[in-house]
């Protein structure tokens, strides 16, 4: 067999190959060639193999039947086999294969062997994939090898341990003994590793942390004064030619021993007081005209901020890292933003004076630096500055890349609702963002949005106005569009009476609405989300507009057979509001109710996408508890126990998101009335999954009223109303209460409306009926359920009030429940 | 902590590759043409830091190479960037001049 070539003429030749197939084929051929010489078992030239191999395998080839090779080669005595083996061990061997095992032996025959080199070379592999068995055979000898005075060899071993330590963290008391001289040795090399190692020990235990930092008899010991004495030294000592790097003297020792100093300054307050000085001195002596001092200043910063460092060192900090900031190096601008993002928690003063120049950073054409400065700029934003602040957001929004435009978006929109200082200003903020980056608005914020203007009562012309003049133009982008046309739906009454007081009153006529909307439900470009709104925002207009009613009823009849379900579900109870319910409509279409405020983060979210009115909703979890519930002025009954009465119809029903786990709201302690709405939900709407389906009342509670009699809370004029009760396992001070109504007359009762009123100390909440409408003759009931929150285990009483249709006339009753048995509420 | 060092040239032939953390054969160098990607889509004036993924990579060029280092959260990026350029100083003296041809054909050299 022809010797095989040698390494540089295979990389010679595969160089001259023009395609990647034509280089597959070499080396193929040339595998096949090292394969058979390793089958030969031919001594000479097997490092050369290998060697090839290797370089194959860098290349990307597979290269595993090298692996047993490389092992015959550490075992020979040759110096050049031993190299390529232990190389060849490095890279294509690792703890998954189990061939490793078997150079355990050979490497702990080398660690004892007399030359440096090969010991160096058995430390180096094992200390780059020794697997835990093998560390933990082999410590042993890194251990003496670490006390050796040959500094080659230290160094190594230091390296060696660091890896043991990683694999096997409870070897680490071994090597405490050793570390102890480390650090008086001159060797730069070895300092180096050894600063690595009890960096290594430190970051890994905090015994061995604690053990670093106390007070030791010795002063010379103490590993701060060692540690700042070594850093002393290499700034005040002059030239030397090799440690030098562009004038500094070996920069990665100080920034290792730098970091070695943060790791043991925080949180402790002396190891940070004995390194004070020597970090102040490091930060202005240092030059920073090259990149190299500026590693090392960087690193300081970050040391100082880490450390309980006094004040006046934090301020040198900051102001190192403004003056990166104005550095024309975009490596420093970049680092200095990132460490600026990290203490603006902490000194947040400081670093706002820095703002104009962050700022700045945003126009820059870097992406990194563009990042860093978006989320800095985030993080500085407050109410101060926020009218300057998002006008640069909102001009950087505009030109940056489009993947920085949702993470802009919903920043700006967080923003925006903690500072703003207006509500116009608000509203203003977001159409900007809307329009200009519309398709990359999250879809959490349309609900936001859309609560955020319901909450604004005064801005509704305004914003509707605003809206339509936007979508005229454009109706591509959706979440626009959603939130437009819900508007346009709730508040098209005054777009077209044209009153706004805030912008000039543009002149539209009921068609040019209706013709906005059936465009966007007609267009492709809508999303089925979007048409949906679309078509409810038409529905609701039916009751505010006054001539285009069969316009919209066309509309919404051609709908009807849609393709897609949802539009086609929608379209078709809409028609049959118009015709059976059309004495409903203008109730159930009507104004929505101003939204309880739900936090931004909260994961719970308010049916209102739908637009539907939609009496008490339950949600899947339990609201936060910054609710505020959203009253209307006048409303509620008065409490029981004062003399005078006065019944009162709540106008709008108020939205009691309910919650399933079985709390009540706790509401502000005074009696809430929850009357339930004036409109029933009678015509099931579509609704999203996640609210109830049916909104009868469910049973919340695991537990079955446990023979707690039902009692007959009113009987009269062939109305009958009965109590049925549970208690709660989880809260023993709730009582539910499912109310049942009858009609034994021969005639329906219809808008059938059911109140209450309890004492003070109570704590009540009503949630929707099945419906309004009791049918005659005992055929069948409207079932509701009531909630009582007792915290003082008083007796329970109520006062009710019901109103409804029989006979063509309108009937209202009070009446007052007294005989509530004393186990639902004791 | 340094994930891995690599030097690779412009028409994404990779010259000298070092993992310190184990990868996959094919996801190798899918690894590394991507991130010769990212470094070549670069101009002159922008940062050598760039995101990617989980780590970082801090990259220079010397006349056709690219040297990238890929580095997580806890390593300073810039004295990363002057160990590159150490490294490369070292490299010139060891070769007197190092050139990429030197480069591609001492790997094993290089490696150790």
């Amino acid at each position: 067999m022809p010797a095989p070539i040698r390494l540089r003429e295979l990389i010679r030749t595969i160089r001259t190959a023009r395609t990647q197939a034509e280089e597959r084929e070499m080396i193929q051929k040339e595998c096949a060639a090292i394969r058979s010489s390793f089958r030969e078992e031919d001594n000479t030239y097997r490092c050369r193999n290998v060697a090839k191999l290797l370089y194959m395998h860098m290349l990307g080839y597979p290269a595993h039947f090298g692996q047993l090779e490389c092992l015959k080669l550490i075992a020979s005595q040759k110096f050049t086999d031993k190299r390529i083996g232990y190389l060849g061990a490095m890279l294509l061997l690792d703890e998954r294969q189990d061939v490793h095992l078997l150079m355990t032996n050979c490497i702990k025959n080398d660690l004892n062997h007399s030359t440096q080199y090969v010991q160096g070379l058995a430390l180096c592999t094992l200390g780059c994939m020794g697997s835990s068995e093998m560390c933990r055979d082999l410590a042993g000898e890194v251990e003496k090898l670490l006390k050796t005075s040959n500094s080659y060899l230290r160094k190594k071993a230091a390296l060696c341990a660091v890896h043991v330590i990683r694999k096997v963290p409870e070897l680490m008391e071994m090597f405490l003994p050793a570390t102890k001289n480390l650090l008086n040795e001159k060797n730069h090399g070895v300092l180096h590793t050894s600063v690595v190692l009890l960096t290594e020990m430190c970051e890994r235990s905090p015994d061995m942390l604690a053990h670093f930092r106390k007070v030791r008899q010795l002063s010379s010991s103490q590993l701060v004064p060692q540690l700042v004495r070594i850093l002393k030294n290499l700034i005040m000592s002059g030239y030397s030619p090799e440690h030098d790097v562009s004038g500094i003297s070996d920069p990665f020792l100080q920034v290792r021993i730098l970091r070695l100093l943060r790791i043991l300054g925080r949180n402790d307050d002396d190891s940070s007081e004995a390194m004070n000085d020597i970090l102040a001195q490091v930060a202005t002596n240092t030059e920073t005209s090259k990149n190299v001092g500026n590693a090392i200043l960087y690193e300081t910063v970050l040391t100082i901020m880490d450390i309980k460092s006094e004040s006046g060192l934090r301020v040198l900090a900051i102001n190192i890292l403004g003056r990166f900031l104005l550095n024309n190096d975009k490596n420093i601008r970049y680092v200095a933003l990132t460490s600026l993002l990290k203490t603006v928690q902490t000194d947040h003063n400081a670093v706002q004076r820095h703002r104009s120049t962050i700022v700045d950073c945003l126009k820059d054409l870097d992406v990194s630096i563009k990042r860093r400065a978006m989320e800095l700029s985030f993080a500085l934003v407050n109410g101060n500055n926020v009218r300057g602040m998002m006008k640069e957001l909102l001009y950087f929004l505009d030109s940056c890349e489009p993947e920085f435009k949702a993470d802009c978006a919903s920043g700006i929109f967080l923003a925006a609702e903690k500072y703003a200082p207006s509500k116009r200003w608000h509203i203003d903020t977001i159409m900007r963002v809307l329009t200009t980056a519309g398709s990359y608005v999250r879809d959490d914020a349309v609900p936001n949005l859309i609560q955020l203007i319901t909450n604004s009562v005064e801005m509704h012309a305004y914003t509707v106005q605003r809206l339509y003049k936007a979508i005229l133009g454009d109706y591509s982008q959706q979440p626009l569009v959603q939130v437009a046309s819900w508007c346009i739906g709730e508040y098209g009454d005054l777009l077209v009476s044209g009153q706004c007081e805030e912008e000039e009153p543009i002149q539209v006529t009921e068609d040019e609405v209706l013709d906005i909307l059936e465009s966007v439900l007609i267009s492709n470009m809508s999303a089925s989300v979007t048409r949906g709104y679309a078509l409810t925002a038409i529905m609701k207009l039916s009751t505010r507009f006054t001539c285009t009613v069969n316009r919209i009823k066309k509309v919404v009849s051609i709908y009807g057979s849609s393709i897609d379900v949802e539009l086609q579900q929608r379209a078709v109870e809409y028609n049959a509001l118009f015709k059976k319910y059309d004495h409903m409509r203008p109730a159930l279409l009507e104004r929505m109710p101003v939204m309880e405020k739900v936090t931004t983060n909260g994961p719970t979210e308010i049916v209102q996408t739908n637009g539907e009115t939609e009496p008490a909703v339950l949600e899947t979890k339990p609201p936060p508890s910054g609710l505020q519930p959203a009253r209307q002025a006048n409303d509620l009954l008065d409490l029981l126990g004062e003399s005078d009465i006065t019944p009162v119809i709540p106008t709008a029903p108020t939205n009691k998101p309910a919650s399933a786990g079985g709390e009540l709201l706790d509401l502000l302690g005074d009696l809430n009335l929850t009357g339930s709405p004036v409109s029933a939900p009678a015509p099931q709407i579509a609704q999203p999954p996640f609210l109830l389906d049916g909104l009868t009342s469910q049973p919340l509670f695991n537990d079955i009223a446990a023979g707690i009699p039902s009692i007959t809370a009113y009987n009269k004029n062939g109305l009958k109303i009965d109590f049925t009760f549970e208690r709660s396992n989880t809260n023993p001070s709730v009582t539910v209460i499912t109310i049942q109504a009858s009609n034994s007359t021969e005639l329906d009762m219809t808008d059938f409306v059911f109140q209450a009123a309890v004492p003070k100390t109570f704590q009540l909440q009503l949630l929707s009926p099945s419906s309004s409408v009791i049918p005659a003759f005992n055929s069948g009931t409207i079932t509701q359920v009531i909630k009582v929150l007792n915290p003082q285990k008083q007796q329970l009483r109520m006062r009710i009030k019901l109103t409804y249709n029989h006979k063509g006339s309108a009937m209202q009753d009070l009446a007052e429940v007294n005989n509530f048995p004393p186990q639902s509420w004791q | 902590m340094i994930k891995f060092f690599l030097m690779v040239n412009k028409q994404g032939q990779t010259r000298l590759s070092r993992y310190y953390e184990h990868v996959e054969i094919n996801k190798r160098t899918i690894l590394e043409a991507e991130v010769i990607k990212n470094c070549l889509s670069r101009s002159k004036d922008q940062c050598s830091f760039i995101e990617y993924k989980d780590f970082k990579l801090v990259y220079r060029q010397y006349a056709a190479l690219f040297v990238v280092v890929g580095i997580d959260q806890t390593e300073n990026e810039m004295a990363v960037y002057e160990l590159i350029h150490n490294f490369v100083e070292v490299l010139d003296k060891y070769f007197s001049r190092v050139s990429e041809l030197d480069v591609s054909f001492s790997v094993s050299e290089i490696c150790l």
